[in-house]
């Protein structure tokens, strides 16, 4: 099977991130492809690489960045949501004249279409939010 | 699957506007959304209903009114808003509280019809069991 | 052709869970995860309505109930627990989820 996932909520504030991660994971486990996470709302607040979360929990965007990278995961920020919440990659960050950017590794910041596109190309999708 | 095939869109619209962000970005997802050419439906439960509430008036909260964007959604192709009758009447209000929302029907010389369908909590499941993709936010 | 219904909110701190509930028919099922794994302790004011509907499966998942100290001794009868591998699994099973936030 063929996934789509979305992610509503940014980290740790609610349980969201962590769910849809665990999903993930449980899904490439069992052999199903992920054909995207998007991240949308609040939930463009998992894609910045500037977070010192405690020690001794787990690091959401960490955690998602290896699945990204390692496990060819497309993760996707909406740009719209990310330019209301100041996610920024170096190409945007220069569009809009910002003196960085944050963007995490193994994201990407695309339009709305790409949930859209997810949910034509997937067979199931899988909303987690608050 | 090939262009022709369309699939089945639900977007569910449970929250009230302005409380929290989910009503507006969820519109935006529809408008950007119609460009797909999918088979598209709007369904208003619970608080949710209260997007289509008319005289929506923002400028007391410092807050953009986004509530005549719901008034072009028959220019992006979506004809189809469903309210639920229940939602409505545990809230106090009818469809006379709500926008009137209309789309010109080509094949009809663009005669002005409707968009908003009052329907009951067995037609709304019903229309989530018809679903291809079901969008919560 | 069915739906797996997902309920991530507490019925006591939200209305999502007995809307949730007002819109199954027979054949779905319903999975409650994170706060939503409340409505599953048996006894709670919420209990009744999880086995209300008739013809529908209802499961908790097995992570969040621990998280939160609940076990299988204290479920409502009837309530299956799955892990979120069981989780994957309904939701290829049954034709879409629909997520009652």
């Amino acid at each position: 099977m063929k996934f789509a996932v979305v992610v509503n909520e940014g980290p740790y504030t609610h349980q969201a991130s962590d769910s849809a991660l665990n999903f993930v994971r449980a899904a490439l486990e069992k052999g199903h492809e992920i054909f995207r996470v998007f991240f949308y709302h609040d939930g463009v607040n998992n894609g910045t690489r500037y977070t010192v979360p405690p020690q001794d929990d787990r690091n959401l965007q960490r955690l998602w960045s290896e699945i990204g990278l390692t496990k060819n995961v497309d993760l996707v920020v909406c740009i719209a949501a990310a330019q209301r919440r100041g996610i920024l990659d170096a190409n945007e960050a220069k569009r809009q004249g910002k003196d960085g950017d944050n963007i995490a590794p193994g994201f990407r910041i695309s339009g709305l279409g790409q949930l859209i596109e997810a949910g034509i190309q997937a067979d199931r999708l899988v909303v987690f939010g608050d | 699957m090939s262009a022709s095939e369309k699939k089945k869109f639900l977007y569910i619209n449970r929250k009230a506007p302005y409380g929290t962000i989910y009503a507006l970005e969820s519109l935006e997802v529809v408008l950007i959304g119609a460009a797909f050419e999918q088979d598209v439906a709007l369904a208003f439960l619970d608080d949710g209903v209260y997007q289509l509430a008319d005289g929506q008036a923002t400028s007391g909260v410092g807050m953009k009114n986004f509530s005549k964007t719901y008034r072009a959604l028959g220019d992006y192709e979506v004809r189809k808003l469903y309210v639920e009758k229940e939602s409505l009447e545990e809230r106090g209000l009818t469809l006379e509280n709500l926008m009137p929302i209309t789309y010109e029907d080509e094949n009809e010389d663009y005669a002005e019809k409707p968009s908003i369908f009052l329907v009951g909590r067995a037609e709304i499941a019903n229309l989530i069991a018809q679903s291809d993709v079901v969008l919560s936010f | 052709m069915s739906t797996l219904h997902t309920v991530n909110k507490s019925p006591y701190e939200r209305s999502s869970a007995a809307t949730a509930f007002a819109h199954v028919l027979e054949g779905d099922a319903v999975l409650m995860i994170e706060d939503g794994v409340l409505a599953a302790r048996k006894g709670g004011a919420f209990a009744k309505q999880l086995t209300a509907a008739k013809g529908v499966e209802v499961y908790a998942l097995g992570p969040d109930l621990e998280a939160r100290g609940i076990k299988a001794g204290d479920l409502v009868e009837g309530v299956k627990v799955v892990g979120y591998d069981g989780f994957v699994d309904l939701a290829a099973t049954h034709t879409r989820v629909c997520s009652w936030l």
